[in-house]
């Protein structure tokens, strides 16, 4: 019955952003603006260079647009619960989370995930739909992508959060956590393609951002989009994802209850 | 001339709400509905009613920072609405639930600003400073970001930074909601000295009708926007048509006193308690009692405030409007 | 509605105002020297992020829009230094809705000072200096390429021109956010699709843009004078639309008037809230 409560926690989430409507409506208008200004930009790259990084034009468009739909909803430039989490760690109110009869990082986990499903919908889904009337954009072919597709965007999510618990987490330890959390942020917006797809990125800087986790989040999901992920390859994309989500996770976990471990024996 | 004057002033706002997805609906809400009094030099005055009555509203006419949608309002003779940012050096402005200190910076850097910010010479600053930190006990405080502040030590600090630059009118909103009676005794004795040595002019909101009793000869009672009652705080009890309570200790348990002169609304073993209006003598009351009853002990209780105005909003505007002044 | 003093005096008292409040809260960052170091060094890492992609696309490409990564760093550094003045003087524009929700506005509002004043120099912060040195230092690494520009003494004086025109032109954008905050206050982010946006525009040629567009920038929303158009004539290449050459010296009159038309949003903004306390 456990994932009663977690299906609770999770729509709390999505509800408690589906509440600023004016807020949402002025995401949408910032990312739709940024889309335009960079599908023009790429239209530049991709006339001087045709077939740039293995993407058609509209391929290369279609990575834009999906790149404002996900910034919101995967959180690639922060802004999702681990200041909540990082104030209530600072405050100490964290020790009553921690006698909840819930698993913090699961109830964490699904407020997040319930986050994620609003800000797709409320600030994905118009800019994608803006961007394809403006532009000619790859649509994915046939239909069962865009299930792979949503598949790898949930995959993506997981990973942004255990990357965003960890630096959460970095409160027990660290008085001011801007640092952290601003490290964390430079990283996720060179990593993740929102800057320019990862595979533009030259030899040795290519290869080790691709293996970053932070690929998982954007690159990842608008390759399984564009079809350059496909048969087994598609099955190792998730297995990319679902790898470092596992990973992250667990070592999440593991701070978690050398935390607790601390928080419990100063409380004493 | 009075320091302040009010006449006929007003204040509709716009309300709009939404109904449906799309659908909003707008209707005008008479905040504050013809409102009219004047404030002498140096008077304390108290202006209280219950929640939405119209006493921020007020307010906030009388600092400029809404504008009236109608009547005249004068304070010092200047306009507040027009001439907000001259009238601002003359008024000193206490809001209970929001700080004008800067949050972040600690309480003395605050102060060193407000000197530079309202231009207040040295003197007179380090005079005030030193009396403020003195009466309000905040030297141990200076050096504290006024985030960790308690609530009452952040109230003084206030207090402190509304007076610095020796304003003829302090406005308080609520100043002692939430603060423990240590503080709120502190407050309250600060501001009575401040009026009876400087001669400031203080109007003040409140929900805490000690507040009133302890400060304010005159009170002011709004209500949807509207002066209720404005005169002496005893007089407001026969506005009210409050009754007085006087309590009997019998030798026993017995059935409620029969009397004509009062009704029996409480008993408890042999204490009863006997409503009578106010403005009558207890001595009939007594004497009636002590010939048909065996009597240990009685007191006479006074009506609390509270339980005035509450009487007051009950009876409806009517009575007392008629009883008083406006 | 300012009789008896005027709008200069006003004016002078806002100016003074700002100073007191910006140093005091440049005193308070100087407390924490370490934490203040390292967060301009975030400022100059993060904004320093969009020239790694400029620099990762002219790893594929000779030229963008017909412009070599030289062209395209000076309008960067151009453009990027002046968000970051208009940032550092108005950035904390950003906050009025929050200020009007949480009702703390009120507590400027009886204060001897404007209120644009006191908004603007809230919270003052000193790191986003990190912006402009990150602008700086790529308008000088384009000087050093562009060995094809003759730099005339008139050309040279363009540079400071620009960068404190386009910073005026910035921070008025953010105060006209503020204001359309009074309207909509959770609507922060609409001010980041101007400012922030404009300065992602601004980055590349005109050229790669639509000209309904660069039109749009050019004569309603007056961008292109913080960089595209008066770089343009250092460069001595054609401007995309058929502008005068003495568009390319009218950045300082542009930001002027487009502060009238800020200044004029801010107040009727600010009287809408006097008027309805919301």
């Amino acid at each position: 019955m456990r994932w009663r409560l977690y299906a609770l926690v999770a729509a709390g989430g999505f509800r408690r952003y589906a509440t600023y409507r004016a807020a949402t409506l002025a995401g949408v208008f910032t990312n739709t603006v940024f889309g335009f200004i960079l599908a023009y930009t790429y239209t530049a790259l991709w006339d001087q260079r045709p077939h740039l990084g293995g993407y058609e034009l509209p391929q290369a468009l279609a990575y834009v647009w999906i790149g404002q739909a996900l910034l919101a909803a995967a959180s690639l430039m922060g802004g999702g619960f681990e200041t909540d989490l990082m104030e209530r760690i600072r405050t100490g109110a964290i020790v009553t989370d921690l006698y909840r009869p819930a698993d913090l990082q699961l109830w964490w986990l699904a407020s997040d995930l319930g986050r994620g499903a609003f800000q797709l919908l409320g600030r994905g889904v118009v800019p994608m739909a803006v961007g394809s009337l403006a532009f000619e954009l790859a649509v994915p072919t046939p239909w069962w992508r865009w299930p792979a597709f949503l598949g790898s965007v949930f995959l993506g999510l997981v990973v942004s959060f255990a990357l965003r618990y960890l630096v959460a987490l970095s409160a027990f330890w660290l008085l001011d956590g801007a640092g952290v959390t601003q490290v964390s942020w430079l990283a996720g917006m060179f990593f993740s393609g929102m800057l320019l797809p990862l595979n533009l990125f030259p030899g040795l800087l290519g290869e080790v951002a691709r293996a970053l986790p932070w690929s998982a989040l954007l690159q990842v999901p608008a390759d399984v989009y564009l079809g350059v992920r496909t048969g087994w390859d598609l099955l190792a994309a998730y297995a990319f994802q679902a790898g470092w989500a596992v990973a992250l996770l667990t070592v999440g976990r593991t701070l978690q209850a050398a935390a607790t471990r601390r928080v419990v024996v100063q409380g004493g | 001339m009075d320091l302040i004057e009010l006449d006929g002033v007003e204040k509709v706002f716009d309300v709009r709400r939404r109904t449906g997805f799309m659908r909003r609906e707008k209707r005008q809400v008479r905040a504050v509905d013809g409102i009219s009094f004047t404030i002498p030099r140096g008077e304390m005055v108290g202006y209280i009613g219950p929640n939405g009555a119209g006493k921020s509203t007020t307010i906030k006419m009388l600092t400029g920072i809404l504008t009236p949608s109608g009547g005249r309002l004068r304070v010092a003779g200047i306009d507040p609405a027009r001439e907000r940012t001259r009238l601002a050096s003359r008024i000193g402005v206490v809001f209970g639930q929001r700080t004008t200190l800067w949050w972040d910076l600690p309480l003395k850097d605050s102060y060193r600003l407000m000197h530079r910010m309202y231009r207040i010479p040295d003197a007179r600053f380090a005079a005030n400073m030193e009396r403020c930190v003195e009466l309000l006990d905040l030297a141990e405080l200076l050096d504290v970001p006024v985030r960790q502040l308690s609530l009452g030590q952040r109230m003084r600090g206030d207090i402190a930074a509304a007076l610095l630059h020796d304003p003829e009118v302090l406005y308080l909103d609520e100043p002692t909601i939430g603060l423990d009676v240590v503080s709120k005794s502190k407050v309250r004795q600060f501001l009575r000295d401040l009026n009876a040595e400087l001669g400031t002019t203080v109007l003040l909101t409140t929900h805490d009708l000690t507040d009133i009793e302890q400060l304010c000869k005159r009170v002011m009672v709004i209500d949807h926007g509207r002066l209720m009652y404005d005169g002496a705080l005893a007089g407001l009890h026969e506005v009210g048509e409050s009754e007085r309570m006087l309590v009997v200790d019998l030798e026993q348990e017995l059935p409620p006193v029969e009397t004509d002169l009062a009704r029996v609304v409480k008993v408890e073993g042999p204490r009863q308690w006997l409503a009578f209006p106010a403005s009558v003598s207890a001595a009939p009351l007594v004497a009636q009692l002590a010939a048909s009853y065996p009597l240990l002990d009685l007191s006479v209780r006074e009506p609390d405030i509270e339980a005035v105005i509450a009487k007051m909003y009950a009876g409806g505007a009517d009575g007392a409007q008629g009883a008083r002044l406006v | 509605m300012v009789p008896v003093r005027g709008r200069l005096a006003l004016a002078r008292d806002g100016f003074r105002a700002y100073g007191l409040i910006a140093m005091m809260w440049v005193r308070s960052t100087m407390a924490y020297r370490a934490s203040f170091a390292l967060t301009t060094l975030g400022s100059f890492l993060g904004t320093g992020l969009d020239f790694v992609a400029v620099l990762l696309m002219f790893g594929h490409v000779e030229r963008l829009g017909g412009f070599s990564l030289g062209e395209v760093a000076f309008l960067y550094g151009v453009a990027g230094s002046a968000l970051g003045i208009g940032d550092l003087l108005m950035g904390t524009m950003g906050r009025v809705g929050l200020r009007v929700r949480d009702g703390t506005l009120d507590t400027l509002l009886v204060r001897p000072v404007p209120v644009l004043a006191q908004l603007a120099a809230d919270q003052f912060a000193l790191r986003r200096i990190g912006r402009i040195t990150q602008g700086l230092a790529v308008l000088v690494y384009a000087v050093v390429q562009l060995d094809e520009v003759q730099w005339t003494p008139l050309k040279v004086l363009m540079v400071p021109m620009m960068l404190l025109s386009g910073g005026a032109i910035f921070a008025a954008l953010f105060t006209m956010g503020g204001a359309f905050q009074f309207l909509a206050q959770d609507a922060a982010e609409v001010q980041s699709a101007f400012t922030f946006g404009g300065n992602a525009l601004l980055q590349y040629p005109p050229t790669v843009f639509a000209k309904d567009l660069v039109r749009g920038v050019t004569f309603l929303l007056p961008l292109a004078f913080v960089n595209w158009i008066p770089v343009m004539y250092v460069l001595g290449r054609p401007y995309p639309l058929d502008v005068p050459e003495w568009f390319a010296f009218a950045p300082p009159v542009v930001a002027v008037g487009f502060w009238v038309v800020a200044g004029l949003l801010w107040r009727a903004g600010l009287r809408s809230y006097r008027s309805t306390g919301s």
